[in-house]
């Protein structure tokens, strides 16, 4: 987008408390006006990393550009930002404008002013008319409007949310996850996102930095990070996979369980981990081809209804899972001898580190 | 276990009671001496409250000693309670210990110590002296009620302001001190109270000469008793009583003072 | 610095008062009222006279007293009281609250009256023709030990009141379907969770009974008089200052003492259970 605001650069950041490294090392280049989520789980150091974006962590090494201009020390409140904290923390003591209008009255702007301003922000949250509520008497997902609208009062150049839907229940969060990102699209702001949930980060991002102990593990689209994981980590946290170590035999060839295996993009010598998501195994009741298939014994059906998945030993370290929709489900009980067939272009080359 | 709870409590409420009720039939009581059963009754020594300058005096000096001395210990409470929880402050638990430990000694020590400070400054035995000492050792209570406000308070409040454009003073302004208030008023309602019932302190402090409340009711106990003491106690018991119900209407009393939140719904529901 | 005004204050009017008092319990006596600045012992060594020992001992031992007395009746009470209905609670509460208002002369002149021998309890007692004649019951040593009770009582519960009030009921109740009797659950699960907060209560009635003053006074005979009488009577009619500042820090010493001692036998019977 050309002339969006909140090109965000962080160059070498690294944060330590005492001992630990909490953000070890963080690179990275994120452009402006869209989602970013930072994904990962607790103790990866997202919520590290976003503060020190807002100015309430000093880092302990690096520099944070914005728009190319270095903020690294100015303190939080000359900062040009909107955050949504996890509790939300709305002022208990100023109504639903006070809190909106909050920003504004510090700066001294003039009162009808505000007041045509926070109209407008209620309009835009769908909250119109409750201007003079207090915070006791709202709804989670009222409150949780009221927090996005009170930082988007001065329309910042960056919008960060630390885990803003944590606090709702599930239909709740699925609901604000759409508004949010809607809301995000029409105004086109900047907006850093830090979540541990990964279907949260899928719906709502256009780019998702997964992090793991301080680290970038990968950056991507959610769609590419989803498909194309750069290591058994990012694989394992996003959405379920099945992890199959194949061993390379002398002649070169893959082998899983003693069996061949082809795979998309191999390009590493040696062993390797490779990544099959359970959508894209097949069960089949007859024996198994030369390539890319394993027999094995059903441990487990689950049917759900809208969807199946099955729990199939095939002597490796964890159960295969095949999952599918209703229409590709195989009849098969429990205890059933069945062949699992791993299609060569779903068999992606993760990183050897099993202990990611 | 029925019969238990009921002998105690009853006990407790006898206990309680017994002494309020004496000390208000004494004060209706028409003769100065008492006997019983009592002899008539007569509200005259509560106009002797208002009629005698003497006991009009002391009533105002202690209300007067009171309100400014409990002003002084919000005053010193406030800024060190904040501090010492908003900067983490490394020597904070060895302050916070000094700030309590006045409270924790018998207060004749603290009378002792005001006095021979007093003494050897030279100024002594004025009005003054018991508001800054009371002041003080009671700066005790708001740091409390304030400490205790600070650390149920949401960080995060403090964060968000900033990120919204506040600076730390103007964040104390606007978030931090609107949402201390109730805590700062309980801790200076506390203060007051206790100023205002305080004894010691206030007589070895400038006992001969200036006569606070207590002081004058000790005195009138020993060299000569009259039931306008008793008057006094019944005013007492009444606007405690008035406040504390007033309170519990309004506010939420059982919340105030501890209880957990989830029992409270219980117990509506139960009846 | 902001925290430089407040820490000013408390380090001019509390330490520096506690090392004037300090320097002060050294100071000699000159017979006839005053006294000078020296170096003299002679105070601190009247500490360890038959009298002031006693005076001690006496202080101590109706202090710790009150404090059983005041917990063994504060805690079955609060227990109750908070596992009352919603209006009872509150009602109750606003009595405890009524009477920690009270001033402690006040208290003290209540109970003179209430245990004399003009208008009191005795005097019911004949009337009703349960006695034949009126008898004062004060003052004397269980006249100050009501006394004491009456102000500590209201801290007590209040003190007892936040975690007896959270104690979660379905423990006790869990036990019960354990087969233990309401006696048993009190005894192997109710006491140990609140023997802490029993001991701190115990701790504050102590603490607070030791420095009263008006109440020992008005109500007891001088042999019934506490260690903060003796003082502040050395510190104001006596103006035998030194003696009085000696006194006083023995005072601290003991209390601290006593405090430090009990926590220690806490601390270890904890450990041992």
């Amino acid at each position: 987008m050309v002339g969006a605001r909140g090109g965000l650069k962080l160059q070498g950041l690294v944060k330590r408390f005492g001992a630990l490294a909490a953000v070890d090392g963080v690179d990275l280049e994120l452009p402006a006006g869209q989602l970013i989520s930072f994904l990962g789980p607790s103790g990866c150091g997202k919520t590290t990393l976003l503060r020190m974006i807002a100015g309430l962590e000093q880092p302990t090494q690096g520099r944070i550009l914005v728009d190319d201009e270095d903020v690294t020390d100015q303190p939080p409140h000359v900062r040009d930002m909107g955050m949504v904290f996890q509790s939300l923390a709305l002022f208990p003591h100023l109504t639903v404008a006070g809190n909106i209008g909050y920003a504004m009255r510090i700066r001294g702007v003039a009162k009808d002013r505000i007041r045509e301003r926070v109209d407008e922000l209620l309009t835009l949250v769908s909250l119109g008319g409750l201007a003079d509520r207090r915070i006791s008497q709202l709804s989670g997902g009222q409150r949780q409007r009221v927090a996005t609208a009170r930082a988007l009062a001065l329309e910042p150049r960056l919008f960060l949310l630390d885990e803003p839907l944590s606090a709702l229940d599930a239909n709740l969060r699925e609901q604000l996850q759409v508004e949010l990102r809607l809301l995000q699209q029409k105004l086109g702001i900047t907006t850093i996102m830090v979540t541990h949930d990964q279907r949260e980060a899928m719906t709502m991002s256009d780019l998702v930095v997964v992090m793991n102990a301080g680290r970038i593990e990968q950056i991507g689209g959610p769609l590419d990070v989803y498909r194309r994981p750069a290591s058994s980590f990012v694989a394992r946290f996003i959405g379920t996979t099945n992890l199959l170590t194949a061993t390379r035999g002398s002649d070169g060839v893959l082998r899983v369980a003693g069996r061949e295996f082809a795979v998309s993009g191999d390009g590493v010598a040696g062993d390797v981990v490779l990544s099959v998501r359970p959508e894209d195994a097949h069960l089949a009741l007859e024996a198994p081809a030369e390539r890319n298939a394993l027999p094995g014994t059903v441990v487990f059906v689950r049917d759900l209804g809208e969807m199946f998945e099955c729990y199939v030993d095939c002597g490796l370290d964890a159960n295969v899972i095949v999952a599918g929709s209703p229409r590709e489900r195989v009849q098969v009980q429990q205890g059933q001898h069945v062949t699992v067939s791993f299609p060569a272009e779903s068999c992606i080359v993760v990183s050897g580190d099993e202990h990611a | 276990m029925r019969v238990l709870r009921w002998t105690i409590t009853a006990t407790v409420i006898v206990f309680l009671v017994a002494p309020l009720l004496v000390v208000a039939i004494v004060s209706i009581n028409q003769n100065r001496y008492m006997d019983f059963p009592p002899d008539g009754f007569s509200f005259h020594w509560y106009g002797e409250l208002v009629n005698d300058v003497g006991w009009r005096d002391a009533i105002a000096r202690s209300v007067i000693i009171a309100t400014c001395s409990s002003a002084i210990a919000v005053l010193i409470a406030t800024p060190l309670a904040y501090v010492l929880r908003a900067y983490d402050v490394r020597l904070a638990p060895l302050f916070y210990s000094l700030g309590i430990l006045p409270f924790m000694l018998p207060p004749v020590i603290s009378a002792i110590g005001a006095q021979v400070f007093w003494l050897s400054s030279g100024y002594f035995q004025r009005i003054e002296n018991v508001i800054v000492s009371h002041g003080i050792f009671f700066s005790t209570l708001p740091l409390v009620t304030i400490s205790l406000a600070m650390d149920q308070m949401d960080r995060s409040l403090g964060e968000v302001a900033q990120t919204l454009g506040a600076n730390p003073r103007t964040t104390f302004r606007t978030i931090t001190l609107p949402l201390l208030l109730p805590s700062i008023i309980t801790g200076y309602a506390a203060a007051f109270v206790l100023s205002l019932n305080e004894y010691i302190i206030a007589f070895l402090v400038a006992g001969f000469a200036v006569e606070t409340l207590p002081i004058k009711i000790f005195n009138s106990l020993r060299y000569g008793f009259t039931p306008t003491i008793a008057a006094v106690a019944v005013v007492f018991i009444v606007i405690a009583a008035t406040v504390f119900t007033m309170f519990a209407i309004f506010g939420n009393l059982l919340r105030f003072l501890g209880a957990d939140p989830a029992i409270l719904d219980r117990g509506r529901e139960g009846r | 610095m902001v925290l430089a005004f407040p820490l000013v204050m408390l380090a001019i009017f509390f330490v520096a008062p506690f090392a004037i008092m300090i320097a002060y319990s050294f100071y000699r006596r000159i017979p006839g009222g005053f006294y000078e600045p020296a170096f003299d012992v002679g105070s601190w060594k009247r500490l360890f006279e038959p009298v002031f020992l006693d005076r001690a001992a006496f202080s101590i031992g109706i202090s710790l007293l009150a404090g059983a007395v005041c917990i063994a009746v504060a805690f079955p009470f609060t227990f109750f009281l908070t596992r009352m209905r919603r209006r009872p609670q509150v009602a109750l509460l606003i009595l405890v609250l009524s009477a920690l208002s009270l001033s402690e002369v006040i208290v003290g002149f209540a109970w003179s009256v209430l245990l004399g021998r003009a208008s009191g309890i005795s005097n019911i007692l004949v009337w009703l023709g349960l006695m034949d004649e009126p008898r004062a019951y004060q003052p004397g040593f269980l006249a100050v030990l009501l006394g004491l009770s009456y102000i500590a009582f209201p801290f007590c519960v209040l003190t007892l009141y936040p975690p007896l009030s959270r104690l979660d009921r379905e423990v006790t109740e869990a036990a019960q379907t354990l087969g233990a009797s309401p006696w048993k659950t009190f005894r192997t699960v109710v006491l140990p969770i609140m023997r802490p907060t029993l001991v701190a209560g115990f701790l504050l009635v102590f603490v607070f009974t030791l420095g009263s003053y008006l109440i020992a006074s008005i109500l007891g005979r001088p042999e019934h008089w506490t260690l903060s009488v003796f003082i502040s009577d050395q510190a104001s009619f006596n103006a035998n200052v030194p003696f009085a500042a000696a006194m006083a820090l023995f005072l601290t010493i003991l209390s601290l003492v006593v405090v430090g001692v009990v926590i220690l036998i806490e601390s270890r019977t904890r450990d041992a259970s």
